[in-house]
Formats: structure tokens, C-alpha cells, sequence
């Protein structure tokens, strides 16, 4: 009964095995971001990936490969133009990163609203997964299969890039580079996840879960699997709640993904609010 | 140990670290086997030579020549610079050390786990391979690089600021590793504030501050004299001194 809707409908088919895609290749990237304490990083290449988008949607309308290749670009620009520009300038990366992506958003929105009317810029913001066709599902199915091939193959480096960069440099584990893919498979990943959720939730999937994850394990290897169960479960409950309620998708999954996150803070075994009172009381009677 | 170390040699070596000259026209020599300490006062530009010696800046002028790299070197961080909050379990920290030998990709030999397992019994921790890292101390902390540090059992070892904010007892348990060290023939270079422990234990000593102003027998580099010196050259410093390979302005001796 509750898969009834996927089963009678195509279009919620098509956005459930797209949503599965990004929930199983995007919460463990997002696990990394937040065990180099880089979560809002997500959010500002977000936002950073839209004047490229933008720019492809006045070349190509709305055209799955051109708004991808669009974003690809403008998204690498801004991750390694923060970088680059607080080297060059002695500021600090956080500080450059909020002002690309200031001027990002503003510029996409400009550039959207130009040449498009509300609709286009509706489509581009906060996308749509009920209405995903076959070319996003193959970039989001492709993309999951990319990233999740990348991370088996560079689990390990990427951990002592995170947890002692100074030691992989003296090792020669050539963490820039390792650094760079990380940060390629980043934009990819939201950019798969803006066909469905649009610029400002494709985040949403990536972080949610993987902010929610350290609630459930303590190593690296389980918040991943933490991260990807959770975000799986938030895409069913989302678009299921956006059947049944007539409530836009995106908000509905991300929403989703907001409730397993206060249920992991509240309940979860590693330093949930509610195991922790549990425990302080033991302890309280015991002793 | 493989293989045994050479003589590291530095010639007039000048580093920049956040584009500001950190190491002036330094030259002198490492000799296989010695254990020196570096000393100098803070900004003298020791942990930017160390990071050098360990290959992660690069010379703005001058040559480093004699390093096995980077198999053959060793590097303890400040404590500071590791995130002692990822989840991460102490054998997991060490077997790191391994790095030469598995590179990126390859599973870590049984024997591995059994060295790893080892290193830590010898750093006094035996038993905490299961335990993660956020729940040590900074002592048992610094113990579980120290562990690591010898399952890489390079050549060339470098250490900075090891001792720094550790209780007695564990300073003593480091100490006697970096002796072991010694004995070996590897070649130990630590920097270090403690100036009666440099005194006690390091045959050699370099005084750092961004110039080399004494590199020897440490009793003969810590006179008097010479740190009167370096706190001078330390609060003469220019702020807007960015010029490499040209020599420091002073703003006022």
C-alpha cells in the first residue's frame, strides 16, 4: 500500500530511482565535508555551479548535457578559484568562498530572470524530481556510479587528507590532487542533484544525512553507510509526503532528510540527547 | 632501517612561508646519525626548516642535498595541526605509518597489524589499538604518533615541538624512544623550547632565528651570548620584510 503510488505511476518512478541515485553517491561525499568541518562548502558550490547554468540556459534552454556541462565549469571555477585567490591575496578561503558565491547567485539569478520568465527560474532554483527525464536520470545514475567508484578507490587517502594533511604531504600521498578529484566529484554530485532539487536543495541530500550519520557510528566506514541509509529513507518518506500532500518534491525530500536529522540528534546511540540523559540518569542512580 | 642515513646538507637555504622570508641564508650540516635540537625564539622559523626538511616547502633559494625522500623520512606534526575529533581508531593511526609499503591502495599485511600492534605496547599503549583517538589524552596522544613514527622506522627522523605540553612521565617514555633512536644511527632533528632538556639530551643543537646563529655542540651554541642575540634579532624583526633572497631589513637594532 505504501508503494502503491510508485507502482502506478511512472513519473514518481523515474524520480524515486533518480533521488535513490544521489542518496546513495552524495551523503558519504558529505561526510567527508563534514569530518574536515567544509559543510557549508556544499552550499557555496551550490549556489556557485548557477551562473554557469545560466549561461547554458541562454545558449540551450533547458537542456539537461548544456545546463551540466554549464555547471561543471562554473562550479570547478569557484572551488578552486577560492583556493587559488586566498593563496594569491593572503585572505582567508572561507572569507573568498562566501563572497564567489554571493556574486554567483545574484549574477544566475540575473541572468536567468534575463532572458527567462518565472517558471525557468523556478525549474533552476528549486528544480523538479517529478518531472526528471531519461537524459537527468543517466546523469544522476552516472554520476553515482563515478563517485561511488572514485571513493572505494580513494577511501584511504582521502581519510589522511582530512586527518593529517601535513603527515600525507611528508609521505608524498599527494593529497592535492586527491583534494581536486574530491572537489570535481562534489560539483558533479550537486549538479546531478539540481535536475531534481535545484540549486538551492541539492544540498540538502548530500548534507542532511551526513550531519545526521555521526549520531549512529563512530567510524568513518559507518557514517558513510549511516549517511546513505538515511538519505534513502528521506527520498521514499519526501516523495511519498509530496504524493499524498501536494507538496513540492524537493522541499518534501529535503524535509525528510530534516526529520531523520532530529531524529539521529534526539535518539541516535552516538551522543543523542535522549541516550545521553539515559545515561547521565544511570549513572545518577547508580552511583 | 633502510637504508642508513646520509649527510643532510643545507646551503644557503632562504624558505617563505605566507610569502614572508621564515629561514634566511641558513648553511650547515646534519650529520648521519646526530641528534640535534632546533631552538630559537617563536617566528624564528624552525617548524617552516623542519616542513622543508620533510619536503613541504619548497626552497626559495638555495639547496637541501643528502635527504631520502620521502620513504626515508619520518615527520611528527604539532599535535595542533591534527584533528583529534575524526573518528579514526588508534591502530588506524599508526598503521598509517605504513604508508611507504601500501601507498594509497594496497591492503595492510598481517604482519602490519601484528607491528602496529607492537609500536604501541612499546609506546606504552598496549591494548588501545580499538580505542579512538578522541578519547585519549594529549599525552596517550602524542604516544600513539610516536607509535606510529616508528612503524615507518625511516632514516630520518623529525620532530616538532614533541614534548610540548606533556606531563613529566610521558616526556621520559618519548625520551628514552628518541634514545633508542640515537642508538640506532638514525639521524633525530627535534624542535624544541625546552632549553634544560636540550641540554640534557641533544648532543647538538641549532640556534634559529631566521638567520643560523650557532650550529654545534649545544653547549657551545647555548651561551649566553648567543640567545641574548637571537631575542634581539626576534624583537628587531621587520613586519613588512618580504623580500626573499635579498637580506632582512631590520626596522630598529
Amino acid at each position: 500500500m505504501l508503494l502503491d503510488p510508485f507502482l502506478e505511476f511512472g513519473f514518481l518512478r523515474r524520480a524515486l530511482v533518480g533521488c535513490l541515485a544521489l542518496s546513495v553517491a552524495a551523503p558519504p561525499l558529505g561526510v567527508f565535508l563534514v569530518l574536515r568541518r567544509m559543510s557549508l562548502t556544499a552550499d557555496v558550490l551550490a549556489h556557485g555551479i548557477l551562473p554557469g547554468v545560466a549561461v547554458a540556459f541562454l545558449i540551450a534552454g533547458l537542456s539537461v548535457p548544456a545546463l551540466a556541462i554549464g555547471g561543471l565549469v562554473a562550479g570547478l571555477v569557484v572551488a578552486v578559484g577560492a583556493g587559488a585567490l586566498s593563496r594569491a591575496t593572503g585572505g582567508r578561503e572561507d572569507a573568498s568562498f562566501a563572497a564567489l558565491y554571493l556574486v554567483a547567485l545574484a549574477l544566475g539569478v540575473a541572468l536567468v530572470s534575463w532572458r527567462g520568465g518565472g517558471l525557468e527560474l523556478n525549474q533552476i532554483l528549486f528544480g523538479s524530481a517529478l518531472g526528471v527525464d531519461d537524459a537527468a536520470l543517466l546523469l544522476m545514475a552516472g554520476v553515482a556510479t563515478l563517485t561511488l567508484g572514485v571513493l572505494a578507490f580513494a577511501w584511504r587517502p582521502l581519510v589522511l587528507e582530512c586527518l593529517d594533511p601535513a603527515f600525507g604531504a611528508s609521505v608524498g600521498a599527494g593529497g592535492a590532487w586527491w583534494h581536486l578529484s574530491f572537489m570535481a566529484l562534489l560539483v558533479l554530485n550537486l549538479i546531478a542533484a539540481f535536475q531534481a532539487l535545484g540549486t538551492l536543495m541539492a544540498v540538502g541530500l548530500m548534507m542532511l544525512p551526513a550531519i545526521a550519520a555521526r549520531h549512529w557510528s563512530r567510524g568513518v566506514g559507518g557514517m558513510a553507510v549511516a549517511a546513505v541509509v538515511l538519505a534513502v529513507a528521506a527520498s521514499v518518506a519526501g516523495l511519498l509526503v509530496s504524493y499524498h500532500l501536494d507538496v513540492p518534491s524537493g522541499p518534501a525530500v529535503v524535509l525528510a532528510a530534516g526529520a531523520g536529522w532530529a531524529v539521529s540528534v534526539l535518539a541516535g546511540p552516538v551522543e543523542g540527547l535522549l541516550p545521553r540523559l539515559l545515561a547521565a540518569q544511570r549513572r545518577h542512580l547508580t552511583g | 632501517m633502510n637504508p642508513a642515513p646520509s649527510e643532510i646538507r643545507l646551503s644557503d637555504l632562504t624558505i617563505c612561508h605566507d610569502r614572508r622570508p621564515a629561514v634566511h641564508h641558513l648553511s650547515g650540516r646534519f650529520a648521519p646519525g646526530s641528534l640535534t635540537a632546533v631552538v630559537g625564539p617563536n617566528g624564528a622559523g624552525k617548524t617552516t626548516l623542519l616542513r622543508a626538511l620533510a619536503g613541504l616547502h619548497r626552497p626559495q633559494s638555495g639547496r637541501i642535498e643528502g635527504l631520502p625522500r620521502p620513504a626515508g623520512i619520518a615527520l611528527l606534526p604539532q599535535q595542533a595541526a591534527i584533528d583529534r575529533g575524526f573518528p579514526v581508531t588508534c591502530r588506524d593511526v599508526v598503521l598509517l605509518g605504513l604508508w611507504a609499503e601500501t601507498g594509497p591502495f594496497r591492503a595492510v599485511p598481517r604482519e602490519g597489524q601484528a607491528r602496529a600492534a607492537l609500536a604501541l605496547e612499546a609506546v606504552g599503549l598496549g591494548g588501545f589499538g580499538a580505542r579512538p583517538i578522541g578519547s585519549l589524552s594529549a599525552g596517550q596522544f602524542q604516544r600513539v604518533l610516536f607509535a606510529r613514527l616508528l612503524l615507518q622506522d625511516a632514516p630520518v627522523i623529525l620532530l616538532d615541538e614533541p614534548f610540548n605540553a606533556l606531563d613529566a612521565r610521558t616526556v621520559a617514555d618519548l625520551l628514552g624512544v628518541v634514545r633508542r633512536w640515537h642508538g640506532e644511527g638514525r639521524t633525530v632533528i627535534a624542535v624544541l623550547h625546552d632549553l634544560d632538556l636540550v641540554r640534557r639530551e641533544f648532543p647538538d643543537t641549532l640556534l634559529l632565528a631566521r638567520e643560523g646563529l650557532g650550529w654545534g655542540p649545544t653547549e657551545a651554541v647555548l651561551t649566553a651570548p648567543n640567545r641574548l642575540r637571537a631575542r634581539m634579532m626576534a624583537e628587531a624583526w621587520a613586519t613588512d620584510a618580504a623580500a626573499c633572497g635579498r637580506p632582512l631589513r631590520a626596522s630598529a637594532a
